[in-house]
């Protein structure tokens, strides 16, 4: 389809007439003088704002007026095929480069899929992200030109890191108001950090760009698409009646069958396997079927920050001593020996298939000694069977005595990191382990899960809480980037509401602060989820980092404070949560407070709302 | 900050060190007195070093909480853990210990934080703590 002609005047040409307020009192029109625009160079090809551009994105010109009713523009459409999609939300930040599909998605979709009103893009893509890792399917997230992109490629970069296939769609408005907010290649900014982009030219191939976009995100390896949806094709009405594409998914890479049975070969032969677990499972399935494995051959699994396996059960953790074989799903290879030899390693990823990945994200470990670029998830059903016709009596038998072994290893290394919750048990602030055990009886009976981070809390949870159901603990950022905590509970929070479950956030105060509007969201759309906050009144990782470099240079560490605490004044995070709608109760720093403010949190969130605790912590 | 100068600190040791030279005479010898028998510090000072310096960041206000070893129940004697503090175990790139060298840190003010970390309570045993006995048999 050829570039529709606008029907709109106004951007460029025209004022409302009847606006009001500042924009009736300008004496010099916004008209005109837009047009002038384009002209002086901003550095590389950008172009500065003119005042009247950055008039109406302030908010002091009136929309266009429409010179001719469009009943049906081409945005509807659009909506038909997000649909199509089964995309159950959208969220954003709104903006003018999409107000196109906003509004066609608010009358003609009449908010199907629900719309999610976002403070920031961050917050929004991050929310997609932590939805995701709950419901195994993407949310759609509408962004705002180059600045929108901006805003959450830190989010976008995330999601990249973690596997997680985020659905963009970024407006473009080359006749809008703020020529700013345009560039020629919208998606360069991110395009080393998404799996696919495109920037469709005719609506059928909006259409098609769509599917594509939805089916290369959700394939393994899963990552970030962008959609670039130009306003000229948002705007203009339907020429004609467009069928929607239909979505037929693929099949997910699996292994040869040549390759499965040398892995089966390998494992079954090995004295010593251990199994590292990394990202591999989509679905409960993926954990059932890694703790069949690990079952039949007796082998230890080593998890990675997502439950991939049941953390109580005997074979959970690294075993002990020196594995002679490591199979790693989505893992990485070790690099260096393991009590003094080097294992044999075999690798099943998908990783050799997402060639952008850069150097340090997975996908570049030390090679393995067989390297299957499959599905872990898909490639499972055929080594399990594999691995069964190739047990002997003899070998189940050894099997079972490495089992005894390594469940005594498991309990003895269980019961010993139990028993290091009781330092500072009474203490003030409030130890993580124990904010952590005195949760688990208030929770241990409910369908729960932690949609936070647990690095940053000393992977307490996974030590006294029972990790045995995938969306029991979904695991970190991805790329480190912080500011995700937040938003990825909103959003994982919300798949968690279909199903009833019970949402535990426990959050970093310093991640909080990077965009805590998403407070208001999870207020405004109902969503459950107890938000506990791990205060430790400071970027904490960086006060022990600036320590380590003053005594490098032995200026002493007396003044590492300085950039990283957050303190005088401190935050009242009871009354931030309070001001975005949020039931919101603290500080707590004394241990006879915490168990009757968590039980009124819980009881708040399953009424159906978001609560807020503010606990104040050891730092770690 | 701390509250006591590096002048004063060292006036301190030096008095002390006299006294017990006097009370040990001959049976004591120099090397041993300086390492063993540093003066006693003040943990009210200690405390606000031990916040000032971010000690607390690794270890925890507790002593006892953090990826820092435990400090509570002290397990060196305070000469030892002055020497300690001066050079560290460095076990990777990432996790080791800052040192503090005596131009940012007198002996003094090491004496003072190991007064404060020897004030701090120490925690109950896990086996005492109900919670965490249900936690370990499965619950």
């Amino acid at each position: 389809m050829t570039k529709a002609k606008k029907t709109v005047v106004g951007r460029r040409s025209f004022l409302r007439g009847a606006a009001g307020g500042a924009a009736a009192l300008m004496t010099d029109p916004v008209v005109g003088r837009a047009q002038k625009a384009a002209t002086e160079p901003g550095g590389r090809g950008a172009v500065v704002p003119t005042e009247a551009a950055l008039a109406r994105e302030n908010g002091n010109a009136r929309p266009a007026l429409n010179i001719e009713v469009i009943e049906k523009p081409q945005s509807d459409y659009m909506v038909d095929v997000i649909k199509a999609l089964g995309i159950e939300y959208v969220a954003f930040n709104p903006g003018s480069s999409f107000e196109g599909l906003h509004e066609s998605l608010i009358n003609y979709g009449n908010n199907q899929p629900e719309i999610l009103t976002c403070c920031h893009e961050e917050s929004a893509i991050a929310m997609a992200h932590g939805y995701y890792k709950i419901e195994g399917k993407p949310m759609l997230v509408l962004l705002h030109g180059t600045i929108g992109i901006q805003h959450g490629s830190m989010a976008v970069y995330n999601a990249y890191c973690d596997r997680a296939p985020v659905f963009m769609i970024a407006g473009l408005d080359n006749e809008g108001p703020v020529a700013a907010h345009n560039a020629t290649d919208m998606a360069a900014m991110i395009r080393d950090y998404v799996k696919w982009d495109h920037q469709p030219e005719s609506l059928p191939q909006f259409g098609q760009s769509m599917i594509r976009a939805y089916k290369l995100a959700m394939t393994p390896p899963m990552a970030p698409v962008l959609i670039v949806a130009d306003a000229a094709l948002q705007n203009p009405p339907m020429k004609q009646n467009l069928p929607v594409p239909s979505l037929v998914m693929p099949t997910v890479p699996s292994a040869d069958l040549g390759s499965v049975r040398e892995v089966a070969r390998m494992l079954v032969a090995a004295e010593s396997p251990r199994i590292n677990a990394g990202h591999f499972a989509r679905s409960q399935r993926g954990m059932d079927m890694l703790v069949e494995l690990a079952e039949l051959l007796q082998a230890p699994v080593n998890g990675g920050d997502r439950a991939v396996f049941p953390s109580r059960h005997p074979l959970a953790g690294t075993g002990g001593g020196a594995p002679d074989l490591i199979l790693a799903l989505e893992a990485n290879i070790p690099g260096t020996r393991i009590g003094g030899t080097r294992p044999k390693t075999i690798s099943i990823s998908t990783a050799e298939l997402l060639a952008t990945h850069n150097f340090n994200v997975n996908g570049n470990p030390p090679q393995a000694d067989l390297s299957v670029t499959a599905d872990p998830e898909a490639t499972l059903p055929s080594l399990i069977e594999e691995v069964k016709k190739l047990i002997t009596a003899d070998r189940k038998k050894a099997y079972d005595e490495r089992g005894k072994k390594f469940a005594a290893i498991h309990l003895q290394l269980r019961n010993q990191r139990i028993d290091e919750a009781a330092a500072g048990w009474d203490a003030s602030p409030i130890s993580l382990a124990r904010l952590c055990a005195e949760l688990w009886p208030l929770i241990e009976h409910e369908d729960w899960s932690l949609t936070s981070p647990q690095g940053f809390i000393s992977n307490w949870p996974n030590i006294l809480w029972n990790m045995d159901k995938i969306y029991r603990t979904i695991g970190n950022q991805g790329g480190g980037g912080m500011g995700y905590g937040a938003p990825a509970s909103v959003g994982a929070a919300l798949a968690n509401r279909k199903y009833g479950r019970l949402s535990i956030n426990i959050q970093c105060d310093g991640d909080l602060n990077y965009a805590p509007g998403v407070l208001w969201t999870a207020a405004h759309h109902r969503i459950p989820l107890l938000t506990i906050l791990h205060n430790n009144r400071g970027y904490h990782q960086e006060v022990m980092f600036i320590q380590q470099q003053c005594s490098i240079r032995n200026r002493g560490g007396d003044k590492a404070h300085l950039g990283t605490k957050l303190i005088d004044p401190n935050i009242d995070y009871a009354s931030m949560a309070k001001a975005y709608g949020v039931s919101g109760e603290g500080p707590i720093s004394n241990t006879k407070d915490l168990v009757p403010a968590l039980k009124r949190g819980i009881e708040r969130v399953k009424k159906g709302e978001p609560a807020l605790i503010d606990v104040v912590t050891q730092p770690r | 900050m701390s509250s006591r100068s590096r002048a004063e600190g060292i006036t301190i040791m030096a008095t002390l060190t006299i006294r017990i030279l006097m009370m040990a005479g001959a049976l004591l010898v120099g090397r041993v007195l300086a390492s063993a028998q540093a003066p006693a510090g003040n943990a009210a000072n200690g405390k606000e070093l031990f916040l000032t310096y971010g000690c607390y960041q690794c270890h925890g206000y507790s002593g006892q909480n953090g990826p820092g070893k435990h400090l509570v129940p002290m397990k060196f004697g305070q000469a030892a853990f002055t020497a300690y503090i001066r050079n560290p175990v460095k076990p990777n790139q990432m996790d080791w210990m800052p040192s503090y060298s005596e131009k940012v840190l007198s002996n003094a003010q090491a004496a003072d934080i190991y007064a404060y970390i020897k004030s701090l309570p120490n925690a109950p045993t896990a086996k005492d703590i109900p919670l965490l006995t249900d936690i370990k048999s499965g619950k």
